[in-house]
């Protein structure tokens, strides 16, 4: 998953959780959960969902890197590494 | 029609699921009904065929009121044509129902019939039994008699409608209902509303009569109608908690108790627990402060239950109402059935679900009407204190604030702890605040343990 793939999942899947959310006004650097009033439980919806679309696992010590749009898009990117011959 | 809540008076039927000649069974959804605060799917409490419909789709009809007639079916037994709210009221009053006869038309038996027959009025009960018992109706259904709630006797309209009709300043009378037995819906007030203001807008055409349904298309709603619905549901949401929490602070003497937690047993437990664990198998700390709290209830029965009629009635099973809070403002108290018999998978996979119908899709009536305590969860963005304000008629709300680590003495040491301020607001009525502490002592000896939870 490249850069531009990760953020469109990312805004996508914060839109399902909190139907609300105005994908353009989000700061990249301050966590949702301020941001966007997330409670525990919308923000289990949301790494359920990020989990379930990447087939990646988001174990509970790596939340607070999940929890901003940069470090989102950032841990996304380096836990889904592009296969080889795409890459090239 | 169930009561949905304890601020609930009446509902809008607004769609049935089941036609007579249907099987249902106990549990069963069999109609959809719209209060201020959600849709609601209507479980029914027998088992049977449904044999007559009373209430039509968009009818509002008052709590009590009969929906429809169950039968067994070919052999009908003789039965006390009684709504289940009824029914339990009768049974909390100990008034044998074969023993009342019933003052509504057909013989239905209405609240104020167990009423009168509990206090021992003498007109009920020399009624002789075969009077009051109507068999499963074989003949001819009675006539459906209109509901009395009705604000507008000839004008069948929803209180969603009738509020965007106020707010569009759309006539009533002006308006024809699409809806089931021509019921004006929000959708027909709003064609009615974009019907006379696109010509006012074009500043030419004169408005043409608001009527007949190729007048403006059903389905692009002008956005800014959209928002004003939205507006009304939240008023409307917002009047539904103002009359309940006023009642319940006039009618209830609160007292209220708070005591630190320490959680931290439960959350290296959690941790642990949830390591090697998928996102969607995890435990949030939520299930494990609910499951407490079902558990200390069993120690601590009294905060269990209701006020109704000067005493208190213990609660039939331990149905914890959880307070979710709605994205777009208010909040609605369901209940998880039986919390203290579930294991904490269970438990959290309930309140998954519980709190995705609330906050987008439907709750069941028995999870309205259910609840015998309320907990209330401020979660991890909020404060470290809740002050609750008890759900009539209950008895007590337990209140949990986020999630901190605090400096914590014990045994002669300061170490950093995840703890947590539980809260208790009880009713002073039903119990005293001894309890109550026992009550928040139970809560946290059992988070001491988690692997027992």
């Amino acid at each position: 998953m490249n850069e531009h793939q990760a953020r469109e999942l990312i805004l996508k899947t914060l839109c399902d959780v909190a139907p609300e959310v105005d994908a353009a006004s989000i700061d990249p650097d301050v966590p949702f959960q301020e941001q966007l009033d997330l409670d525990s439980m919308d923000f289990l919806n949301y790494v359920i969902s990020l989990e379930e679309a990447a087939g990646i696992r988001i174990p509970e010590p790596d939340y607070r890197r999940v929890s901003t749009l940069s470090g989102c898009v950032a841990y996304m990117v380096a836990a889904t590494p592009v296969p080889r011959e795409e890459a090239r | 029609m169930p009561s949905l809540g304890a601020d609930m008076e009446a509902g809008i039927l607004v769609e049935w699921l089941v036609k007579p000649g249907d099987h249902v069974s106990r549990g069963d959804i069999v109609a959809v009904v719209e209060t201020e605060k959600a849709a609601i799917e209507i479980e029914t409490f027998n088992d049977g065929v449904v044999e007559e419909i009373l209430v039509p789709e968009g009818q509002k009809a008052p709590v009590g009121a009969v929906l429809a007639l169950i039968g067994n079916g070919g052999a009908p037994e003789p039965k006390a044509r009684v709504s289940p709210v009824v029914r339990r009221l009768a049974e909390r009053l100990g008034v044998d129902l074969t023993t009342v006869t019933g003052t509504e038309p057909d013989g239905v038996i209405s609240r104020a019939d167990v009423e009168r027959a509990a206090s021992g009025t003498p007109t009920t009960i020399e009624a002789p039994p075969a009077a009051s018992v109507a068999p499963a109706p074989s003949a001819p259904p009675p006539s459906v008699t209109p509901s009395p709630v009705h604000e507008h006797p000839r004008i069948h309209v929803s209180p969603l409608a009738a509020a965007e009709a106020q707010r569009l300043r759309v006539d009533l009378t002006s308006v024809t209902g699409t809806g089931p037995g021509g019921a004006i819906t929000r959708s027909d007030v709003e064609r009615t509303e974009a019907a006379r203001g696109a010509p006012e807008a074009g500043g030419a055409a004169p408005p043409e009569p608001p009527t007949g349904r190729e007048v403006a298309p059903p389905v692009p709603l002008p956005a800014a109608a959209r928002r004003g619905a939205s507006e009304e549901q939240q008023l409307a949401m917002r009047r539904a908690i103002a009359e309940l929490m006023t009642r319940s602070k006039r009618e209830i003497p609160h007292y209220y108790l708070g005591t630190w937690i320490d959680l931290s047993r439960s959350m290296v437990w959690l941790d642990a627990e949830n390591r090697d664990r998928a996102a969607a198998e995890r435990i949030l700390p939520a299930a494990i402060l609910l499951k407490a709290v079902a558990l200390a209830v069993q120690d601590v029965p009294d905060m269990n239950g209701f006020w109704i009629n000067g005493e208190f009635r213990a609660g039939e099973g331990i149905h914890v109402g959880v307070a979710v809070s709605l994205r777009q403002g208010g909040l609605i108290a369901p209940c998880i059935h039986d919390v203290d018999a579930l294991s904490l998978d269970d438990l959290m996979t309930a309140l998954r679900d519980l709190v995705q119908r609330a906050r987008g899709g439907r709750l069941r009536s028995s999870e309205m009407s259910d609840p015998t305590i309320t907990v209330s969860n401020m979660g991890d963005q909020g404060v470290e204190t809740l002050y609750g304000i008890i759900y009539p008629p209950q008895v007590a709300l337990v209140g949990f604030g986020k999630i901190l680590e605090r400096p914590w003495a014990e045994g002669g040491l300061l170490g950093v702890r995840a703890t947590v301020h539980a809260t208790l607001a009880a009713d002073h009525r039903a119990s005293d605040g001894h309890q109550g502490g026992l009550f928040l002592a139970a809560i946290d000896r059992r988070v001491q343990r988690p692997e027992a939870l």
